[in-house]
């Protein structure tokens, strides 16, 4: 037999099952509709969990369709864990398998964007490394190096104009996207994060230094797939933005 | 049963306090008043870092703070989450928090976290279970924690106990505080046809180391009896007002804080409330 809490559990999603036996009013009555005070409480709080959280998604979904998946996905997909902060990881894939919503292929890529923006929000605090002392380390050394991004960045890649899209439903005024691909740099300067449009291959070049590869290896690599790809306007922004927390260099060069 | 001469005495003032929200920071920070102390949900703040961390070290260097879990699920089937239990002993340890409280409820069960404080019912089995879990809470956190009166909307048929018995029961074999929520108790009572007096009377008040307050919304049942839902999104019911006097005449003053988590109102209309907390204190013998 199922336990007492799995067949409270099982009911609170599902309000086509009878609510369970043994719950009563102060009469002695079956319970009844005051079983669905917990439905409500445990639906609407998840559902305004991951309105909150995804409110581009909500305003290109509407706030009757999103409140419709939302309700599905919350049932699917309760959360893991009491951190209402981490709630929503699956979103992104949920709404790329929703098959009434096939058509926005950019959807899942927009609510990648904001599971990173509130990942970046809660990121361990780092001191970003001083323009100043970057500027000062020999270009020899700059390329035997690791750069280490500070815990608040991240990197996403998308076939779709996702910063574009972001802004035109959060921002005043904001232009109408073009269809293009976009990869986006999220990074904090102290508590709110930014974001900023990546130039082509900088995704890749970021992901390369975070997987450990010396810089000058890495730009290498970069400048052969894109021989244009102009790093000391991508360093600019890493720099400005405080992305980058440590240098450190390597060396491994036997005299 | 832990042992309350190691623990550090909650040391929350006998005044009126807050559940705070980052949009009263900065009142907070420069006109408090009559504010004293503030209560965080823990689960809120364990994240790595950002604003809330920085606001929370913040507010506690100027005031007493009370970490109050809402995810616990103390009253679960299954055993404690031991990694939640860590997350709160990592933030109780950096914060050394005046006070920590958490609920008689459940909220998780296989691996899903529900986000609601669900009913169990009250049984020499789930005392037993129950008091399991606040011995296991309080030798991780190396301190004395605080255990909520929940708002009932339904009864058990199984439940052998009063829900004071079992508070009285809990505290008496742990060693733990108890937190009254004096709106829960007159939500409890108008729900289940309870005498709300009668409950404070049972109740054992000479552990309770916390009070609450917060607003209720009401509904009704199948058969048109009143509902009243704790929904923490308006002011205080009056008959609540006077159940907290009444409580405050057996009691003596305790720690008031008042629960505004919905709906959350600018900081003058919270320090209104606050400030008729500070009345109620006053008048207390």
């Amino acid at each position: 037999m199922r336990s007492a809490q799995s067949q409270f559990r099982t009911a609170l999603f599902d309000p086509d099952i009878a609510v369970p036996r043994g719950l009563l009013d102060g009469l002695d009555r079956p319970a009844g509709k005051r079983f669905d005070v917990y439905r409500n409480n445990v639906v609407m709080s998840l559902k305004e969990a991951l309105s909150h959280s995804f409110p581009v998604i909500e305003k290109l979904l509407g706030i009757h369709n999103f409140s419709s998946l939302a309700g599905l996905y919350v049932r699917e997909h309760p959360p893991a864990d009491p951190r209402m902060m981490l709630y929503g990881a699956e979103f992104p894939a949920y709404l790329e398998g929703f098959k009434p919503l096939a058509h926005l292929s950019y959807l899942g890529d927009v609510a990648r964007l904001e599971l990173a923006q509130r990942r970046s929000y809660h990121a361990r605090d780092a001191t970003p490394i001083d323009p100043a002392v970057f500027s000062t380390l020999p270009p020899k050394v700059l390329a035997r190096a690791q750069v280490h991004f500070v815990p608040a960045v991240h990197t996403l890649r998308s076939l779709w104009p996702i910063l574009d899209i972001w802004h035109f439903n959060m921002t005043d005024g904001a232009p109408k996207p073009a269809a293009r691909a976009q990869d986006v740099l999220i990074a904090r300067q102290e508590f709110d994060p930014s974001m900023h449009a990546l130039p082509v291959g900088g995704a890749d070049l970021i992901e390369a230094l975070r997987a450990g590869t010396l810089l000058g290896d890495a730009l290498e690599n970069i400048e052969q797939i894109h021989p244009d790809f102009d790093f000391p306007s991508l360093l600019g922004l890493l720099l400005q933005t405080g992305a980058i927390g440590t240098v450190t260099p390597i060396n491994d060069q036997k005299d | 049963m832990f042992d309350a001469t190691r623990a550090r005495r909650p040391d929350l003032p006998n005044a009126p306090g807050v559940g705070y929200k980052p949009q009263h920071f900065a009142n907070i920070l420069e006109a408090p008043a009559p504010v004293e102390w503030l209560e965080i949900h823990a689960e809120n703040y364990m994240g790595q870092g950002g604003r809330p961390l920085a606001q929370l070290r913040h507010l506690s260097e100027r005031f007493p703070v009370s970490v109050h879990g809402v995810g616990l699920s103390i009253g679960g089937e299954g055993a404690l989450d031991s990694e939640h239990l860590a997350r709160l002993k990592t933030l109780c340890d950096w914060l050394s928090p005046a006070s920590f409280s958490e609920h008689l409820a459940w909220s998780s069960h296989e691996n899903a976290f529900l986000n609601d404080l669900l009913p169990l019912p009250y049984t020499n089995a789930t005392l037993e279970r129950v008091a399991d879990h606040i011995d296991q809470v309080q030798d991780v956190l190396g301190r004395q924690m605080l255990l909520e009166n929940p708002s009932s909307y339904l009864a058990f048929r199984e439940s052998t106990m009063r829900e004071t018995e079992f508070l009285g029961a809990l505290a008496q074999r742990t060693g733990c505080g108890l937190l009254l929520d004096v709106n829960n108790v007159f939500v409890s009572a108008t729900n289940l046809q309870l005498d709300a007096r009668a409950y404070i009377d049972d109740f054992p008040l000479e552990c309770v180391g916390e009070i609450h307050l917060g607003g209720h919304d009401e509904d009704m049942d199948d058969h048109g009896a009143p509902l009243l839902i704790d929904s923490h999104g308006r002011e205080v019911a009056d008959p609540v007002w006077a159940l907290l006097e009444y409580t405050l005449a057996r009691s003596g003053p305790r720690p008031l804080l008042i629960e505004w988590d919905t709906d959350v109102p600018d900081w003058p209309t919270l320090a209104a409330e606050a400030q008729r907390g500070a009345r109620a204190l006053a008048h207390t013998p």
